[in-house]
């Protein structure tokens, strides 16, 4: 059975590689927006040491490696989903021997290994070219990282597969697919470190499942958080995926109860 | 006065197409303005750890990013031809198109419009409005027209460089990148342009002028004398950029020979 699964891991990144110029122009549309982002944190240090407990060095290097790092986790479930759902096909899926929603799970993860290998590798070798970063010499910092980002690609697959199924209980999720990604960008940290917010606000991001997308894994890799408060990161991500089971099992359940195919 | 009916009709069949799905209308620019809040959410966080973003306050890059949001909204409501390879060449509507007596680009035009993105340069009005309040700037009645012919410069500035890179599906229908790319370089416009290192400042100047669509401009009602000459030339660099673009969009048009069936 675990086999079936690799298989589908395998033949998703075949099937990337088979239309991989697409990706060429995306290293330099995450490269366009880390020199924005570069440049825009340094002029806000302008001559300030640190802030929000970032050096500008720190900045600099968590502004590259969560774009970097977006680039393995994003991935588009929910729309698959949510299209699947529409044109009826989830109801083929469904009868097929196998756990639909682990299937989409290793879809995105064949999707994502494609583009940690072609894009975030080469992207990364290219940015620190660019820009002055600093990225980790300790090699446990790298493997602890790779450990983190896989699970911030787990906590992102379930916010998205649980986007994704409610287009079983609404005619047009559209909108909800939008306000989410916008939500995982501005929430996880991609945008402006969780600490950089007003107190309250952090207060209320420590309880949401998004700062374990980028904020926690970023903040590893540029050395903000350091020995044992990077275990307290990872129990975290941990615990936020285990955490996440739950309301997708409940939507499923529910879900497959009241499938009708529209159209047909 | 044919064509302005002929608009007239486009309008009203677009109209009605849209009120058929009402709800992704309102989708759409709800979507939207989460998506403008975000922006300014960065602004006001930032600002919060600064009092100066390379010389510039916290009003003075709301006041840019208000304006900025107005050409961008005017600009994608009348140019909204992101799937232009894929439709008209690919597809072959392009013949369909220029079998018709009026000019190609404008049936175009009104066939893909996108009155929504309108509520994006309402929100930008707002925002530059707000700005203005709480920067206390002075205002003199030549500042309306100076205005609106700002914003025609930076809407050129923007369909010049757009008609362009459309314009190269004539040549070839391979998907190329090259406007996604433009899409996230046009960001840039929307901060002051002494952040960016020397390279950068030219290119946004000379080569790909979007610092014309956002920081120049609106510097000319902030007290910043350094860029106010900068901003007069927005309507010049807007001229050139799309008159340039038209050039090409007509050679293309010129060397276009279907797609076949």
């Amino acid at each position: 059975m675990l086999n079936a699964y690799l298989d589908i891991i395998r033949i998703r990144f075949l099937m990337m590689l088979a239309y991989r110029v697409n990706y060429y122009s995306g290293i330099i549309i995450y490269a366009i927006n880390i020199g924005a982002y570069y440049f825009l944190w340094q002029a806000i240090y302008g001559t300030s040491e640190t802030l929000g407990g970032f050096t500008v060095l720190q900045m600099t290097t968590y502004v590259a490696v969560s774009w970097m790092a977006r680039a393995f986790y994003f991935n588009n479930l929910d729309r698959e989903i949510a299209n699947e759902i529409k044109d009826g096909s989830v109801a083929v899926q469904m009868v097929r021997p196998y756990n639909y929603l682990l299937v989409k799970i290793m879809q995105g993860l064949g999707e994502g290994i494609f583009r940690l290998v072609l894009f975030s590798t080469p992207g990364m070798v290219i940015v620190s070219l660019l820009f002055d970063i600093r990225l980790p010499t300790e090699w446990h910092v790298w493997l602890i990282f790779l450990i983190m980002i896989f699970f911030s690609f787990l906590i992102n697959s379930q916010i998205n597969i649980l986007t994704g199924l409610f287009a079983f209980f609404v005619e047009n999720n559209e909108g909800l697919m939008r306000m989410k990604r916008v939500a995982v960008d501005l929430l996880s940290g991609l945008i402006i470190p969780l600490s950089f917010f007003p107190g309250w606000a952090i207060a209320i991001l420590e309880w949401l499942p998004f700062q374990a997308i980028t904020y926690l894994p970023a903040s590893v890799f540029t050395g903000r958080v350091s020995g044992a408060a990077v275990g307290d990161a990872l129990l975290v991500q941990v615990i936020w995926f285990v955490v996440m089971i739950v309301p997708i099992m409940i939507v499923w359940r529910a879900a497959r109860k009241r499938l009708f195919v529209q159209g047909g | 006065m044919m064509n302005t009916a002929i608009i007239m009709e486009y309008l009203k069949t677009y109209l009605k197409t849209r009120l058929t799905y009402r709800a992704d209308f309102v989708i759409e620019i709800v979507t939207d303005l989460m998506f403008q809040t975000m922006n300014l959410l960065f602004i006001l966080v930032v600002f919060s750890h600064t009092e100066l973003l390379g010389g510039w306050s916290r009003d003075e890059m709301i006041f840019i990013y208000g304006y900025f949001m107005i050409p961008s909204g005017l600009f994608g409501c009348f140019f909204n031809m992101w799937n232009f390879t894929e439709r008209y060449i690919v597809k072959g509507e392009m013949d369909r198109i220029l079998t018709r007596p009026v000019y190609n680009l404008v049936q175009l035009i009104m066939e893909n419009l996108d009155p929504s993105s309108l509520f994006g340069s309402l929100t930008g009005a707002l925002v530059m409005g707000y700005a203005w309040w709480q920067l206390g700037l002075g205002f003199e009645w030549w500042y309306v027209p100076v205005l609106v012919i700002l914003v025609i410069g930076s809407v050129m500035i923007y369909a010049g460089i757009y008609i362009t890179l459309t314009a190269i599906s004539f040549f070839s229908d391979a998907p190329t990148g090259i406007q996604p790319m433009m899409y996230n370089i046009q960001n840039y416009g929307r901060y002051p342009v002494n952040i960016y290192n020397k390279v950068i400042r030219f290119v946004l100047t000379w080569v790909l002028p979007f610092a014309f669509v956002g920081v120049y401009p609106a510097a000319f009602f902030l007290d910043k004398d350094i860029t106010r000459g900068f901003a007069m030339l927005t309507p010049a660099v807007g001229l050139v950029f799309l008159v340039a673009g038209l050039l090409f969009w007509n050679y293309g048009v010129r060397k276009y020979r279907g797609a076949g069936s």
